[in-house]
């Protein structure tokens, strides 16, 4: 390895004109960039294909032409124009935005929680939010049973309702993993979460049975309604989803501080639970936000940020970014294909990323031997 | 000494701390001078991790603790975090991490809650690993560093933290014989350089007694004997308060602790 040779020590190193200031930044411009060229290609990609194959440059003429004041001539017909602008690019948006958010929260948790298996699936989190999706549809909280079309958006209050669900059951799993004692491992957190998982659902089963006659409306929400996804939907999610970020963001640095175990970020004149907490609470309003937005699409938030640890290393103000980016790029392209492989068929989004994140979790189960917390 | 009363670096009075509803330590004085050096010895679960979590603010007891004079409970958790400096009994690896990002961790309570290191932070880093010889580590993971290497690097992390009062419990635990009396001299050198104080817990009494200004031996919660080492260090506070046969003789830094085994205890070994 290069950076292990024996050259000259730090102090000399940084004499030699290494810019003051910049040796230690944990988030390399280079992998930024190459972040947010992985949105761009992905978006590109998801907005060029599909039953009709636009190409890729007339399509970023006419995203140029959004900008106000911009008029380029893309070649495009009046036809294509609506359907990039009006059916392809709400849905893309919409997928870097779940993505992002999965991702970001799964990187979040796995800090928060100091456990490399947390994700918003696996610690039933999602489950939560999509429970209380349910009960606003079937109860007819915010709109009345059955009376709201799910496919023509959303009632603003169902991610709230989602972000309830989303904090109990995350509340529930961290109980309920707790209660494992001293003999923790990172296992015990997760079986935790997929028994909490497994009551929400019979909660929510029930909550059908109840109400037959919304059963349609939440199953054409539970499949995941990326399909059907417009600008409402872009727009329901964008606040939350800003929310969660900056708030994610800003704490990075603590969460690496959190990794040395509370007793020494507490030493370190952190307030570890306090931290916590409003980081849990972050995380799971960027999950419900997701899950009220898609509905229940697994293993985001666990492959995107372990493959980005593996390639920058382990510092949160590093992975968290860079998760949130590369997250979007992943579901919008994972979208892509959920729509291209069987065309003209879609393969549910949650099935795709099933199929890869599996195994990939099988992988970080082999190597995540012993959990500290 | 000056007609002005001299501040302690840890004064300790009175300290009752329970958990889990049983007490674990129970009226216990401590004083430590600025520039001294205190080592807390006793039996294992005699509460001495539990005394210096106290100090550092990790559990909360009934009594005063005060921190070159100001009382422990009206300290910020960050201002307290630049007056002393905690290396724990065990401290947690994190998987991955950097040397030299472990140590700046260090600098936390000089970094605004949602902000970034200063090139001051970086700087005091550098300094401290050049200080403790691990510049040549800087860019290793923490995890991949031998025993005595992490010593010096928990020791760094606490050092960056730019605290007067350090607090190590068990800070040569887990070493050889030789890095014992490395890391020890080292501490020894750097309180001499930085008019450091330190409260130190050791189970190796030999070695304890070397470095030690003063002694205080815990036993049940409680301060059963304190002093200079040769006043703690005796065979009958050991066998009391240790249950341990030992020899003490004197050495040129200190008591000497030899266990010895009681005569006729020894099993014969079978005939084959
Ligand atoms: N959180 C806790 N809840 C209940 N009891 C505790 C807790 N922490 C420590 N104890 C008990 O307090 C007693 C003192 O513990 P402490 O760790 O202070 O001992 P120690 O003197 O440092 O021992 P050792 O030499 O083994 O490190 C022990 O009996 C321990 O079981
Ligand atoms: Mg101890």
């Amino acid at each position: 390895m290069i950076e292990a040779r024996p050259g000259p020590p730090a102090a000399a190193r940084a004499a030699v004109g290494e810019p003051r200031g910049t040796r230690r930044r944990p988030l390399r411009p280079a992998w930024l960039a190459a972040g947010v060229v992985a949105v761009v290609v992905a978006a590109l990609a998801g907005l060029a294909f599909g039953p009709v194959g636009l190409p890729p440059g007339s399509v970023a003429a006419e995203l140029l032409n959004l900008i106000p004041g911009v008029r380029i001539d893309s070649g495009l017909t009046e036809r294509e124009i609506a359907i990039l602008t009006q059916l392809r690019l709400p849905r893309v948006v919409l997928a870097l935005l779940v993505g992002g958010m999965l991702a970001l929260a799964g990187g979040c948790y796995q800090g928060v929680f100091r456990n490399p298996l947390a994700d918003p699936h696996l610690l039933g989190v999602a489950a939560g939010a999509g429970l209380g999706v349910t009960a606003m549809i079937t109860l007819g909280v915010g709109g009345g049973a059955g009376s709201g079309d799910v496919t023509t958006g959303l009632p603003l209050t169902i991610p709230l309702a989602a972000f309830v669900g989303a904090l109990g059951a995350v509340v529930l799993t961290y109980l309920l993993g707790a209660a494992g004692g001293r003999d923790r491992t990172p296992a015990t957190l997760i079986l935790a979460g997929v028994a909490v998982s497994a009551f929400l659902a019979a909660g929510e089963t029930y909550l059908l049975q109840r109400n037959a006659d919304s059963i349609r409306e939440v199953y054409a929400w539970l499949l995941g309604r990326l399909a059907t996804a417009g600008w409402h939907d872009v727009l329901l999610v964008l606040p939350y989803a800003a929310v969660t970020a900056v708030v994610v963001l800003l704490h990075r640095r603590e969460l690496d501080v959190l990794s040395v175990g509370d007793a020494e970020a507490t030493s370190l004149g952190l307030h570890p639970r306090r931290s916590r907490y409003l980081l849990i609470a972050a995380a799971s309003l960027g999950t419900a936000a997701a899950v009220s937005a898609t509905g229940l699409i697994g293993f985001v938030g666990i492959i995107v940020p372990h493959t980005v640890r593996l390639l920058v290393g382990a510092s949160y103000r590093a992975i968290l970014p860079l998760s949130m980016l590369f997250g979007g790029a992943f579901l919008a392209l994972t979208d892509l294909a959920a729509r291209t492989v069987a065309a003209p068929a879609e393969i549910p989004i949650g099935v795709v990323t099933a199929f890869f994140g599996a195994p990939f979790f099988v992988l970080v189960l082999r190597t995540a031997k012993r959990v500290v917390l | 000494m000056s007609a002005v009363s001299v501040v302690s670096a840890v004064e300790v009075r009175d300290l009752r701390v329970e958990l889990g509803g049983a007490p674990i330590l129970d009226g216990v004085d401590l004083t430590v001078a600025p520039g001294e050096w205190v080592t807390v010895i006793g039996p294992n679960g005699a509460g001495k991790s539990t005394l210096l979590r106290a100090i550092g603010g990790l559990v909360t007891g009934i009594g005063s603790i005060c921190l070159l004079g100001t009382p422990a409970a009206k300290l910020r958790r960050r201002d307290r975090a630049r007056m002393v400096a905690t290396v724990t009994q065990s401290p947690v690896v994190p998987p991955g991490m950097a040397v030299v990002d472990y140590v700046l961790l260090g600098r936390t309570p000089y970094i605004p809650p949602l902000g970034r290191e200063s090139d001051a932070d970086l700087a005091a880093v550098r300094e401290v690993l050049d200080r403790l010889d691990l510049s040549g580590f800087a860019d290793r993971e923490l995890a991949t560093l031998s025993g005595g290497e992490r010593q010096r690097v928990f020791l760094a992390r606490a050092l960056a933290q730019g605290a007067t009062v350090l607090l190590l419990d068990e800070p040569t635990s887990a070493l050889d014989i030789g890095h014992q009396q490395e890391v020890l001299e080292l501490v020894d050198q750097l309180r001499h350089d930085h008019g450091l104080t330190v409260l130190a817990t050791m189970h190796d009494l030999s070695i304890a007694g070397e470095y030690a200004d003063r002694m205080v031996l815990l036993a049940d919660g409680r301060v059963a004997a304190a002093g200079h080492p040769r006043e703690v260090l005796t065979e009958q506070l050991l066998a009391r308060y240790y249950r341990a046969r030992v020899r003490v003789v004197d050495g040129e830094h200190g008591p000497l602790v030899v266990p010895v085994r009681a005569a006729g205890t020894r099993v014969r070994s079978a005939p084959s």
